[in-house]
């Protein structure tokens, strides 16, 4: 029986002595964020109790352990952890040679954004900088899918890959005290959207009126690694008859 | 069965294990600084290890219940009362939790524990992010949080006490064990041959560290990935920032160690110009060292449970 070659590999290393980090594959190879949805939704599967949290982050997935309830059969927990965590990718086609083909398709979030300069402090500058006009800049900005890459800095936030690179602005020198909530912004070459108020660094361009993170919805977070995001523009009404 | 909040202290907060299941949604675990300060306390009054306590940072509360309780403080020493042993307070006796001598958080476990909302599956108060605990924040004069039932018990449990190991020794000059980070050949040497003394302006989000700064031989961009409670940063002024129970939970500045679990309550206890250095262990030798710790912990689990049973 011929056994073909799995053309995947997946690499670890500690991450503390609680947790250890798989890498995928980087980011901007084709097929890694499926890769990481497959891996992290068959870790999920196996039910585990000693498996505290799972965090997607570009093409890495941490895995959060306990190393007191682990059922490792090696002296060296780690290396066990290694060979089990392999072993599930391996089963759920992660690493295969061909992307593995989510469970579920779903479409794009429709985010909707009020690009108006009263809620986008940074609108003209950003556009200023990348020669367009407000409107050609919206129009760019609100045109394209983005992808989640990663969920953090405050509960809710993603990440998002899929700017064009004519928007691609770097951070503010001096972040801002208060970034209010709903808040959409560019932060080098990827945007994403404040849910809560807070500090923050990243050129506002507009605001969405839809909670990003809200403790009566389950999961409370509304976006997830690998979700499809599109932006709708909507007027200054519109976010106004929203809220 | 309720709690009257007296005075507040300077930060006291409702904790218990932590919130798990959420990181991915950029939720902290939140939770204490010392968890072996909680658990020892919980234990003593009769409650499950991981019950809700009060989180007292540096000055405690002045408080009183509505029924008999017993409590027990454990973590850092209070100027005022007897650590790590039931005490018995009657209905209506106000209680004044002083000032820590060693350490920075003491947590107090009362007996049926505090009853709180869960929120996402957790007592825990996320500053911060404003929800769990006692609606979201530290609390105040004139607050009543209601309470569990308590224990009835026949036998006097106040004869009993834990000394010494395995509790934490705290120090305001220590070594913390630490497991090598992703970029720590990144750096030059430096950090596991000074002393830094920690900042004033650390919180339950990060111990900020003061050193001499830490040069990056590479100037790559750092991709954000997931952190872990002790997970130590170095941002770009090279001063290291070791991350505690409220920190976010990805992180973009370069890893250059994560504190040791078995290590962490000590760090969740070092306060302003306390002196730290670090020593490097690997992950196996990290996890032996809580593996013995949790089997010392669960001596006095049982020989703590029997107390109560009999009582």
């Amino acid at each position: 029986m011929k056994v073909r070659l799995k053309s995947q590999k997946i690499r670890f290393s500690t991450l503390g002595d609680c947790a250890l980090e798989v890498f995928v594959g980087f980011p901007s190879e084709a097929g890694v964020i499926e890769r990481v949805q497959v891996l992290v939704a068959a870790l999920k599967k196996q039910g585990v109790s000693w498996i505290l949290d799972i965090v997607p982050a570009y093409g890495t997935v941490a895995v959060f352990y306990d190393p007191i309830r682990i059922p490792s059969v090696l002296d060296n927990t780690y290396d066990w952890l290694c060979e089990w965590i392999k072993n599930v990718a391996l089963h759920a086609g992660v690493l295969a040679r061909r992307t593995p083909s989510l469970p579920k398709k779903r479409k794009p979030f429709e985010i909707p954004v009020c690009y108006d300069k009263s809620l986008g402090e940074d609108l003209e500058r950003v556009a200023a900088k990348a020669k367009l006009s407000v409107q050609a800049c919206i129009k760019l900005h609100s045109s394209a899918t983005y992808q989640v890459q990663a969920v953090g800095f405050a509960p809710g936030f993603p990440y998002l890959a899929g700017l064009s690179p004519k928007l691609a602005m770097p951070r503010l020198q001096t972040p801002r005290e208060r970034v209010p909530a709903g808040s959409v912004g560019i932060g080098g070459n990827q945007t994403g959207i404040y849910p809560f108020s807070t500090p923050g660094g990243w050129n506002l361009i507009g605001q969405t009126p839809l909670r990003l993170f809200d403790l009566n919805q389950t999961p409370p977070a509304l976006l997830a690694v690998g979700d499809l995001v599109i932006f709708k523009p909507i007027s200054k009404e519109e976010f106004l008859a929203w809220k | 069965m309720e709690m009257k909040v007296h005075k507040a202290g300077v930060l006291t907060t409702v904790q218990d294990l932590g919130r798990y299941g959420y990181r991915a949604g950029g939720v902290p675990v939140c939770g204490p600084m010392d968890s072996v300060g909680l658990r020892i306390a919980n234990l003593l009054v009769g409650n499950d290890e991981g019950a809700a306590c009060l989180e007292v940072t540096l000055v405690g509360p002045e408080i009183e219940f509505s029924s008999d309780r017993i409590i027990a403080v454990s973590g850092a020493k209070l100027s005022n009362i007897e650590m790590n042993r039931p005490l018995v307070v009657k209905a209506g006796e106000k209680i004044k939790l002083g000032s820590c001598v060693s350490g920075s958080r003491a947590y107090v476990a009362i007996s049926g524990g505090i009853k709180t909302e869960a929120v996402l599956g957790s007592q825990s108060t996320y500053l911060r992010g404003q929800f769990g605990g006692f609606e979201g924040r530290a609390l105040k004069e004139g607050d009543i949080l209601k309470l569990g039932k308590g224990l009835s018990l026949k036998k006097d449990v106040s004869r009993f006490y834990i000394s010494g190991s395995p509790l934490p020794q705290y120090s305001g000059a220590l070594t913390l064990r630490v497991i090598e980070g992703a970029h720590k050949s990144e750096f030059s040497a430096g950090f596991f041959t000074q002393s830094y003394k920690v900042s004033p302006s650390s919180d339950r989000m990060g111990l900020r560290l003061m050193g001499k700064s830490l040069q990056r031989k590479v100037s790559t961009d750092i991709t954000s990935r997931a952190v872990v409670c002790g997970t130590i940063q170095v941002p770009a002024d090279g001063q290291p920032i070791v991350l505690m129970a409220d920190a976010q939970t990805l992180g973009g500045y370069p890893q250059i160690a994560h504190v040791c679990a078995v290590d962490l309550p000590l760090a969740g206890q070092l306060k302003a110009n306390d002196v730290v250095e670090f020593s490097l262990i690997t992950a196996h030798d990290a996890q032996e060292l809580l593996k013995k710790r949790e089997a010392h912990i669960g001596l006095i689990r049982i020989g703590i449970k029997h107390y109560f049973q009999t009582a």
